[in-house]
């Protein structure tokens, strides 16, 4: 596991857009999909993405929720979040 | 028959079994390893005692006091003489040992740590986490907690190693099972959740077997030979070696007996023990039969293929379900498959007696269960009372039976046409691998189905089996014919398609019949149309010498919806640079307007599974109902029509000039001189090297492109001489079957042979075989094939094509086994995910997989080559027919995102004032 990344991951073109909910946000995320923070896709703590992400956001704690946008092949742009765990 | 759920599974929890607890639940203690006395009956106390459930007939439980298939086996126990090391739970144990102080049993970690161990457990709860988890964080917990000198009461700890399977060292000393029970047993409750046990229903110290559990004898049931003599099943023979020794062992422990004697005993029966649970476990050699045959012990019994969970649990065994060579019918509809009579008498349907269909079901149970076959009629085999007793029905009793029934009885029926059955072909790699169809009662011995169902079911004819399953309730019938009917799977999800449709001489038959204007006199044309039902004779095209004559686009247009339109280039297109469309000399633009077809070919592109694009229009725009009967039609079209106008090939169909034969001889040996040209220049170092490559490689490269292109000119030359008028390549051209690669293969040349994707080097020192010098790097030496099938091969030739095409052989068994690998993983990680109604994909847990299905919500199926929506159709729809507006759209669509709107709104109104005019457009008006 590489403690810090060596450089920006976000840039490469193959790594997705993930951005950083805020808490209002967040919770708008889960009443609209209905679901518990425990029914997301989770992503970890240690990604190199999140890792770059808190250099921005200052730290991020478990139990935040990160929005990927993606290229999709059949929608152009599709919308995802995971939350963050140990 | 009771239905329903009466009990609902609300958890299940696995846990240790407790010595307290095997007592307690033990029916009688085994101490004897002896089984029957002389007169063959069990003794008590022994490993068949009759307290532990009974296995032959007519004898009582003394337990339960119920009889054989009532009671269902009691435990028994073995209380054993030492304390035995679980094989199962020796990973567990060893980590135990590891993270607690051997002095006074604590888990070494400090407050401190249990608090963030505390917290990562709270957060697994809260924000979710499946179990892999929590066994990951215990483990590294378990690692955390190995230290010198414990944290407690400062004792200093020494290195526990495992080794395997079951012995345990303390610093090269050994501990026996007493000392790691007892260690086990210092462990306070309160230490273990961190190791990720719960105390309440696990405690560690159970890992080590004080008493074992003795199956019922239901588990392990007694076979009687012929020769009267038993057999007792593998785990009896098992667990009378563990009595056998743990007696000894009690006896020479009671004696005193020196402790070297003891410990050898007490590890004979931790050997016993250890085998009796997994005879496989490595380290150890396995435990035999007699015979040299391992014992099938308790794992053996659940892992793998074999064992209980995949054959017994995922896998059952049916009934209502036949099985037999499969043979095609072009008369049967896509939904339907013919059963042969012998198999209809055997395979039944329940039917729920009424008022209402009282007498009808009387004189069907009249019948018997064998009425004559001629014409084939239903019968019954067997008559189910309101009690639940079931009576077969005899030729004999089946008058006085058919008196009797009244409603409220079942009555199980044959099968008769119509009946809704499951068809299945294995590998079930697919949905359309098991699909419903109706019966079709037919003489024969065979299952008999449309060939329009073979690709999806990978079907052919060369003795290929299928199964059958008679669907046994309303409910399952009703979902059968709505969810699983062979025309609701025409589109294949995989593609988006249709993956049911013509192959073969169906696309042969359309082909002939559509291609160029061929004329059809009346009786022709009545023979084709003959087949199709609900079809009129159209208006004949012309007049001529012999009377009306049709065309063969007419006759197919009769079985187009009449308002069909669509137009695509055929598989005979030749891609020319530019494209005459409707004018096209090689009848290769199809254009069908108002069901009928004006322009084109009807080949494999129109018809075929997985490319026919009018068998795909029709689906998505009139339904799965109209496009069974369109396949229906179509099919019987063809065989109509390619049985009027004849059809054969031979191998004289790549009979090509001599001519012609000569230039193909002229032209290769040119390419192998050009080789030995190339050859000689790479000797001189006079080759001219690629980027990134070798000489050698350069040279190689060179000769493959060289010997390459020489084969694709023989088979240009060969192909001059082959026109469309040859059958086969009509059936090449068409896509009915053969590829022009084959043809040219047969006529021209069959060309280089390869392994692993470069020219066969393998063989001899320095040459693939002693024929050829050594170092020869030219063609023939190193598998060039210069003849061609129908010419015959050289020795040379014949060895070499059987390494290339052993390689081909090889490949597809790796691959199909590769493969099947993969999708059994694919399907267990994939099985239980669901669509839901908000559009998310779930697991069972409701955990979201992904957020929008496909991530555009579309159904394969359903969508238009990926998309939601066909705009060009809708287009086509709205602003009528007309090319060049849509090239001008297609212009304008380059132009920018801004414009296009705009743009497409001025052509629109143009040409609808245009369409307005001319509603129908004619070929005339184009051009």
């Amino acid at each position: 596991m590489v403690e810090t990344p060596q450089f920006n991951v976000l840039e490469h073109n193959l790594v997705p857009e993930h951005r950083l909910l805020s808490d209002e946000e967040a919770e708008a995320v889960l009443s609209k999909l209905k679901v518990s923070k425990d029914q997301l896709p989770k992503i970890r703590k240690s990604d190199a993405c999140i890792k770059i992400l808190e250099r921005i956001n200052g730290e991020i704690k478990e139990g935040s929720i990160i929005q990927i946008t993606r290229n999709s092949k059949t929608a152009e742009v599709a919308v995802g979040y995971r939350l963050v765990r140990g | 028959m009771k239905r329903g759920v009466s009990k609902r599974i609300g958890s299940i929890k696995f846990a240790c079994l407790s010595p307290d607890e095997i007592r307690k639940m033990s029916a009688a203690k085994i101490i004897t390893a002896d089984t029957y006395d002389d007169d063959g009956f069990p003794i008590e106390m022994g490993l068949m005692d009759p307290h532990l459930g009974v296995i032959e007939p007519g004898l009582r439980c003394k337990t339960c006091g119920h009889k054989v298939d009532e009671c269902p086996g009691h435990f028994g126990s073995i209380d054993l003489a030492m304390p035995v090391i679980h094989v199962g739970y020796v990973k567990e144990i060893k980590k135990l040992l590891q993270a607690t102080c051997k002095s006074c049993g604590r888990l070494m970690l400090n407050e401190d740590e249990v608090k963030v161990f505390r917290s990562k457990m709270d957060q697994f709860e809260e924000l979710g986490g499946d179990t892999t988890d929590i066994r990951e964080l215990s483990k590294d917990t378990a690692k955390d907690a190995q230290k010198q000198i414990c944290p407690h009461c400062g004792t200093e700890q020494k290195k526990i190693t495992l080794d395997k399977p079951t012995t345990f060292r303390e610093d090269g000393h050994k501990l026996t099972p007493k000392e790691v029970r007892e260690r086990l047993e210092r462990i306070p409750a309160e230490d273990l959740t961190p190791l990720g046990i719960d105390p309440l229903s696990c405690r560690p110290e159970w890992m080590i077997l004080t008493a074992l559990p003795v199956p019922p004898v239901t588990v392990r049931p007694s076979i009687t030979l012929e020769s009267s003599d038993r057999s007792e099943d593998d785990l009896t023979h098992k667990l009378v070696d563990v009595l056998r020794i743990n007696q000894r062992l009690r006896e020479n422990r009671d004696a005193g007996a020196p402790q070297l004697i003891v410990e050898d005993l007490w590890e004979l029966l931790q050997y016993h023990i250890t085998t009796y649970f997994d005879n496989q476990t490595s380290g150890i050699p396995p435990a035999r039969h007699r015979s040299g045959r391992p014992l099938k012990t308790l794992v053996q019994r659940l892992k793998g293929k074999e064992g209980r969970f995949r054959s017994n649990l995922s896998g059952k065994r049916v009934n209502f379900s036949a099985r037999t060579v499969i043979s095609p019918d072009p008369g049967l509809s896509i939904n339907e498959v013919g059963v042969p009579e012998e198999a209809a008498r055997e395979l039944t349907v329940p039917v729920n007696v009424t008022k209402a269909n009282l007498e009808t079901l009387k004189d069907l149970v009249k019948r018997g269960p064998a009425p004559s076959s001629d014409p084939y009629l239903p019968g019954v085999n067997y008559v189910i009372r309101p009690d639940g007793r079931r009576i077969r029905v005899t030729d004999k009793n089946a008058e006085t039976v058919a008196e009797t029934i009244e409603p409220n009885f079942i009555i199980e029926r044959h099968l008769k046409d119509g009946d809704v059955v499951l068809f299945n072909r294995q590998p079930s790699l697919h949905r359309m691998s098991m699909m419903a169809h109706t019966v079709r009662v037919m003489p024969g011995k065979t299952f008999r189905l449309n060939l329009c169902v073979c690709p999806p079911y990978n079907a052919d004819f060369d003795g290929d089996e299928m199964n059958l399953h008679v669907v046994q309730s309303e409910e399952a019938r009703a979902e059968a014919m709505i969810l699983m009917k062979v025309q609701e799977h025409i589109m294949s999800p995989r593609f988006g398609g249709p993956i049911i449709g013509a192959i073969h001489d169906h696309i042969t038959g359309t082909f002939l019949l559509t291609y160029q204007n061929r004329k059809f006199d009346r009786g022709q044309a009545l023979a084709i149309l003959s087949k199709v039902e609900n079809v009129q004779l159209p208006e004949p095209d012309f007049q001529d010498k012999n009377g009306p004559m049709w065309t063969g686009k007419n006759i197919f247009s009769t079985i187009l919806p009449k308002d069909f339109r669509i137009t695509f280039k055929a598989s005979i297109c030749e891609k020319c640079n530019v494209c005459r469309k409707d004018k096209c000399d090689k009848d290769a633009y199809v254009r069908i307007r108002n069901g009928q077809l004006l322009a084109g070919t009807i080949d494999e592109k129109a018809i075929g599974s997985f490319k026919g694009r009018i068998l795909d229009k029709i689906t998505r725009d009139y339904g799965s109902e109209q496009a069974r009967l369109f396949l229906d039609n179509v099919t019987r079209m063809a065989i109509g029509s390619i049985m009027v106008c004849g059809f054969s090939t031979g191998i004289d169909d790549e009979d090509i000039p001599e001519e012609a034969t000569r230039q193909i001889e002229d032209m290769l040996h040119g390419a192998v001189n050009e080789v030995d040209r190339l050859v000689e220049a790479y000797k001189n170092g006079e080759l001219e090297q690629m980027p990134g490559r070798s000489m050698r490689e350069t040279l190689e490269v060179e000769v493959m492109r060289n010997l390459g292109n020489a084969r694709d000119e023989a088979g240009k030359i060969a192909g001059k001489h082959l026109g469309i008028e040859n059958a086969a390549v009509a059936m090449a051209r068409s896509g009915a079957r053969g590829s022009m690669l084959n043809l040219s293969q047969m006529a021209g040349c069959i060309g280089q042979q390869a392994v692993r994707g470069e020219r066969l080097s393998r063989g001899y020192w320095n040459r693939t075989l002693p024929h050829f010098r050594k170092g020869d790097l030219g063609a023939q030496a190193k598998g060039f094939v210069t003849n061609s099938y129908k010419s015959g091969l050289t020795p040379t030739e014949f060895f070499f094509h059987s390494m290339g095409g052993r390689e081909g052989l090889v490949d597809t068994a790796v691959r199909t086994s590769r493969s099947g690998y993969m999708q059994r993983r694919l399907i267990s990680a994939l099985e239980d995910l669901k669509l839901k109604q908000d559009g998310t994909v779930r697991n069972t847990a409701d955990s979201i997989i992904q957020y929008h299905y496909g991530e555009d919500g579309v159904d394969p199926t359903r969508s238009v080559a990926g998309e939601a929506v066909d705009v060009d159709d809708i287009l086509m729809d709205v602003l009528g027919d007309e090319a060049e507006l849509l090239a001008k759209i297609e212009e304008k669509k380059v132009g920018g995102y801004a414009t296009v709107e705009k743009d497409l709104m001025e052509t629109g109104e143009e040409d609808a004032e245009e369409a307005g005019e001319e509603p129908e457009f004619e070929t005339g008006g184009e051009e």
